[in-house]
């Protein structure tokens, strides 16, 4: 059994009033590729936010890297945040920088890399993604949306994070985009050796590369596993997901 | 400095082994070694400990004193052993990446030794990635003149543009004047009219104070008192209160106008308007206008009266002029045409600002500063128009004699 890089335990959330979370418990091992699922307003991007410190849960346990987030002080929080990335929907890149640029600023910040060393990882981070090397000197509102996704994740992938959270990875991709995207976090998975955690609705995304998956309803998690251990379940909403997957 | 070198001297063989200088890293020095030895056409060097971002600073070092050591001995063939490397990452792979290319190019085979397959996988990833540079796109001086100057004149073009669809939309609210949107037109007004009064009131206030003070001292050197009245009256009503109440306004309406427009622009609302058949001119500019033509005379004669009541007090302070008489002056001085001369500028001044602000939110793009931009351009371009047209109107006054 693998170490869990992640464990969330009965975490109640409540936001503006309204009961988001009842808890809700989630277990990532190291070096897979979890996916959380659910409805629309299931709570699984503010889940994703509590994990990455942007918000806080009224009680439960997040446990990243062993750190504890309730409890963790401000020296490890911020060694916490270097050793993950986030790519966020629509990219958040910085739209005054350019590609090369948003990808440098986190080694120039908090590294002693020279400037001659980022270049070299900026392009090598670019290859990685599949971007070509033209791409470092273009600002983000000249690029596609697929092409921004891409540069979004070099960018979570510059200082070669152990976790990776990816929120809707392969949305406003064409589906064709979307299963390379799919490939390419697989071979990063496999290269790098990241633990990927991903919110996702596109059921090839979790019937071709997702190891394991939590699935959100009624305010908790209702299965935890792999896709056949989830198929399992006889839960009303985990039924009307996959009604449509034959494995 | 704590520089050891440990030399075992013999024939063929010098090992030696390089701490680096620095004590902060402490923890780190007993951590990431170079070990290397040389001996007639070959070199083993052995990389343990962290080869990491946060060592790559070090790393380089210590490539460079063996690079250095290499140069002198030139093997054919360099055995790198890296079995011993308990941490590693992007950025030193690519750091010793670099010098194995160069090494490579030099003539040296180099063989790497005892990789993980981790390290391996990594290493191919990273292998062939281009060492080109990042080409920046700087431009000199003189093509960012060129390119401001270029920038400017598309600018003003794109304002005519502007201000030609503006007209036809005017004529046809022309032909059927019930087309106004008359609640947006009413709530700018009260954006616009209301929410201004206080500043308003303090810059009058003080403009006309300060205008009465400097105007006593030089007075009252000549004795000639109550002129001091006609210098507050004729210059706030003419031009003091139409110019500060166009520039608070500008300030206030016309940059709030470009950012809310702009904003409108970034989320796409204005594109959903178009595709809805809701024209952005019809519902968004010309209510803005309308507005803004209508309140700027009002404002400009509050202003006015502020101003003068400043003055008085002023006078009365400085000269002792007492409001009795103050007021008498004024009605012998003050002829009505230079109030209506000054109230007239004001719906010319609001057109100017109301359209520069609008126009610029139009020109938003994508990116996060551009919303900054424009309106701080929106801001400049209204206040200069703004004087521009007042010196216009001096002329146009004295050239007619009034």
């Amino acid at each position: 059994m693998s170490r869990n890089v992640i464990e969330v335990e009965n975490v109640v959330t409540r936001l503006g009033g309204r009961m988001i979370h009842e808890g809700v418990s989630l277990h990532v091992q190291e070096g897979e590729i979890y996916a959380i699922l659910g409805a629309s307003g299931s709570g699984k991007t503010v889940l994703l936010k509590e994990m990455i410190m942007l918000l806080q849960p009224l009680s439960g346990t997040i446990r990243i890297l062993g750190d504890d987030l309730r409890t963790i002080g401000y020296k490890e929080a911020s060694a916490l945040r270097r050793s993950w990335g986030v790519l966020f929907q629509f990219g958040a890149l910085f739209t005054s920088l350019t590609v090369a640029e948003n990808i440098a600023l986190p080694l120039k910040e908090f590294s002693d890399a020279d400037a001659t060393l980022r270049d070299e990882i900026v392009l090598s981070k670019l290859q990685m993604v599949g971007l070509k090397p033209e791409v470092a000197s273009l600002y983000p509102s000249e690029l596609s949306g697929g092409m921004i996704k891409r540069a979004a994740l070099a960018r979570a992938l510059a200082m070669d994070p152990k976790l990776l959270f990816l929120d809707e990875p392969t949305s406003g991709l064409d589906p064709v985009g979307a299963r390379r995207f799919d490939a390419l976090i697989e071979k990063l998975r496999d290269t790098l050796g990241v633990t990927v955690v991903m919110i996702t609705h596109d059921i090839e995304t979790i019937r071709g590369i997702v190891d394991r998956m939590a699935i959100l309803a009624e305010k908790r998690t209702v299965a935890e596993g792999s896709l056949q251990n989830v198929l399992q379940s006889k839960h009303a909403f985990v039924k009307a997901f996959f009604k449509d997957i034959n494995v | 400095m704590v520089a050891k070198i440990y030399r075992k001297c013999g024939d063929i063989d010098t090992k030696e082994m390089l701490f680096l200088p620095y004590l902060r890293y402490n923890q780190s020095m007993r951590e990431t070694l170079l070990h290397y030895s040389f001996d007639d056409s070959s070199s083993s060097l052995s990389a343990s400990g962290a080869w990491t971002l946060d060592e790559v600073e070090r790393l380089r070092t210590l490539l460079e004193g063996y690079d250095k050591k290499l140069r002198t001995h030139s093997p054919e063939t360099l055995y790198l052993d890296l079995s011993q490397v308990t941490r590693f990452d992007t950025a030193g792979l690519i750091l010793l990446r670099d010098y194995i290319r160069d090494w490579q190019q030099r003539g040296i085979t180099v063989e790497l030794l005892g990789m993980s397959e981790k390290m391996r996988k990594l290493y191919v990833l990273i292998a062939d990635a281009p060492q080109a540079k990042i080409v920046l796109r700087y431009e000199n001086f003189l093509a960012e003149i060129g390119k401001a100057t270029l920038r400017t004149l598309q600018d003003a073009y794109a304002y005519v543009q502007f201000l030609g669809e503006l007209t036809v939309h005017l004529l046809r609210l022309l032909l059927k004047p019930w087309h106004l949107r008359l609640k947006e037109s009413v709530y700018h007004m009260k954006q616009a009219g209301i929410g201004a009064l206080p500043v308003i009131a303090l810059t009058a206030f003080l403009t006309g104070m300060v205008i009465a003070y400097q105007g006593a001292v030089q007075l009252a050197k000549f004795g000639a008192d109550i002129f001091i009245v006609d210098i507050v009256g004729i210059s706030i009503v003419r031009e003091m209160g139409p110019m500060l109440t166009a520039i608070v306004i500008a300030g206030r309406s016309g940059s709030s106008y470009t950012a809310e427009i702009g904003a409108m622009k970034l989320t796409e609302e204005i594109s959903a308007m178009r595709t809805m058949g809701f024209d952005p001119f019809r519902f968004l500019v010309i209510p803005r206008i309308v507005a803004l033509i209508v309140v700027l005379p009002l404002l400009i004669f509050f202003a006015d009266m502020v101003g003068i009541l400043g003055g008085m007090m002023a006078a009365k302070w400085e000269l002792g002029i007492s409001w009795h008489l103050f007021v008498q002056r004024l009605y012998e001085v003050l002829a009505l045409k230079h109030y209506l001369l000054g109230l007239l500028k004001g719906p010319f001044f609001a057109f100017i600002i109301a359209t520069v602000g609008a126009f610029r939110g139009f020109l938003v793009e994508e990116k996060t500063e551009s919303i900054g931009l424009q309106t701080t351009a929106s801001v400049v371009n209204a206040i200069f128009l703004v004087i521009a047209l007042d010196a216009l109107f001096s002329v146009i006054y004295t050239e007619w004699g009034l």
